[in-house]
């Protein structure tokens, strides 16, 4: 079910209580929603905010998960092949250093970042925003800027892109040479659905919420911010 | 539809919005109380960077289509395949799907993404006639779909870590890997660059001139 905000009146004077979509600009006055009620602006029909119930206990479970499997994913096999007895093994690891010569070093870099590096630091900074906020700790320190950092890196966490590569890769040499899939593959494949389960439950403005709600001076803006727990 | 309920927007109430946490500052704020970010009210200078990471992305996809990227040693022959070239050779073999998803990906999207950014920065400099919530919603879908032509970028990465079969088979990365990361990088820069506010606020001048009638 999703909601319209309300539009803004102007005789409005608490700021606190508006919001403003950051896609159109439309200005509204921040509606109550429940959990799992989506509040969407009525212009460009962007996501304003979308609570889910006890996201922030699903959150942390989720990236916990996903750091483990990302850790366990580099140490085992990913895709195997074999062609006229010749045999080899590939793990992530060597797929991120495929590109070893030195005019191609920048992409090793490159595919590191957005297959691994940016996937677990994201999931890393998500758990350390919402670990004291779920638990009713002081916020960590610079949780803030933490959290912006994890939001600004989504595009570039490209693990699905990668898991949707690896099939293209393995029909290209099917040709060539029998491939199969090694105990990280999967690994892998549970990794990008549970990066998107967290995306699913992540509302940013409910996180923002909670993090001001948490900072003792600032003042009470939280209406989403209940769900976070 | 909502002609005559006109929804109000930040800019016109005289306040500023973060386009990072959705929170409503008083003008004149510089960075948002909420997460620090910067606050402006409209980035001019976005078109600006639109255009210079645009026109790089550009540059760059020249020689990602002229330069192999994969070559490809079976049994002491060895092939170069360019972007298109791996494609027709796929087709050959009869795997019409994946050689689809290949010119998709790596053809069809970026030439597209060049053209609908393109659009975008022109249309919100000029008056134009587009509907705002189709400009809208072709920019998300830039946004949303830019980042899936990496794709053929780690086809070459597992390709050339996989297939090291001695003497019998082996790939290795050409040059147009690193160009065309280099184009996808650049065009979703270019596409984060812009503002997409500026598409709405011609609906502003509209409704100026509406009331001025």
């Amino acid at each position: 079910m999703s909601h319209h905000p309300e539009a803004f009146s102007p005789d409005a004077t608490d700021l606190a209580s508006l919001v403003a979509c950051p896609s159109c600009d439309a200005l509204y006055r921040m509606p109550r929603i429940a959990a799992g009620e989506d509040a969407v602006c009525q212009r460009c029909h962007r996501v304003i905010a979308a609570p889910r119930h006890r996201a922030g206990m699903q959150i942390i479970s989720l990236a916990a998960a996903s750091l483990v499997l990302l850790a366990a994913t580099l140490f085992f096999p990913f895709l195997k092949i074999s062609a006229a007895g010749v045999h080899n093994a590939t793990s992530v690891l060597d797929v991120v250093l495929a590109f070893t010569s030195d005019e191609l070093a920048i992409l090793v870099l490159f595919t590191t970042a957005c297959i691994l590096a940016i996937p677990a630091l994201r999931m890393g900074l998500l758990l350390y925003v919402l670990v004291p906020l779920v638990f009713d700790h002081p916020p960590s320190a610079r949780a803030r800027p933490a959290f912006l950092l994890s939001e600004r890196l989504k595009p570039w966490s490209m693990a699905e892109i990668f898991a949707l590569g690896c099939a293209v890769a393995l029909i290209k040499v099917r040709d060539l040479a029998e491939v199969e899939f090694g105990p990280a593959f999967w690994m892998f494949a549970g990794l990008v659905f549970l990066v998107l389960q967290v995306q699913r439950n992540l509302c940013s403005r409910s996180v923002w919420d909670a993090l001001e709600a948490a900072t003792p001076d600032a003042p009470p803006t939280a209406a989403t911010q209940e769900h976070l727990t | 539809m909502m002609a005559d309920t006109p929804i109000p927007t930040t800019k016109e109430a005289g306040l500023l919005g973060c386009r990072y946490c959705t929170r409503v500052w008083p003008s004149g704020t510089k960075t948002c109380g909420c997460c620090g970010s910067k606050l402006v009210s409209r980035d001019l200078q976005s078109l600006q960077k639109v255009w210079a990471w645009w026109l790089v992305a550009l540059i760059c996809y020249v020689p990602a289509n002229l330069y192999p990227m994969l070559r490809t040693s079976t049994l002491g022959s060895v092939s170069q395949d360019t972007i298109v070239g791996g494609a027709i050779t796929l087709a050959e073999h009869g795997s019409y799907f994946v050689a689809g998803v290949i010119l998709l990906a790596s053809v069809v999207i970026p030439i597209l993404k060049f053209l609908a950014i393109a659009y975008l920065a022109i249309s919100v400099a000029r008056p134009s006639t587009a509907r705002e919530g189709t400009r809208h919603m072709l920019f998300e879908l830039v946004e949303y779909i830019g980042r899936w032509s990496m794709i053929d970028v780690f086809v070459v990465a597992i390709l050339s870590s996989l297939v090291h079969l001695g003497n019998f088979a082996s790939v290795e990365p050409g040059p147009a890997s690193l160009t065309f990361a280099l184009t996808v990088v650049f065009t979703m820069i270019s596409a984060q660059s812009f503002d997409s506010r500026l598409i709405w606020d011609q609906q502003e001048f509209e409704k100026d001139t509406d009331r001025a009638h």
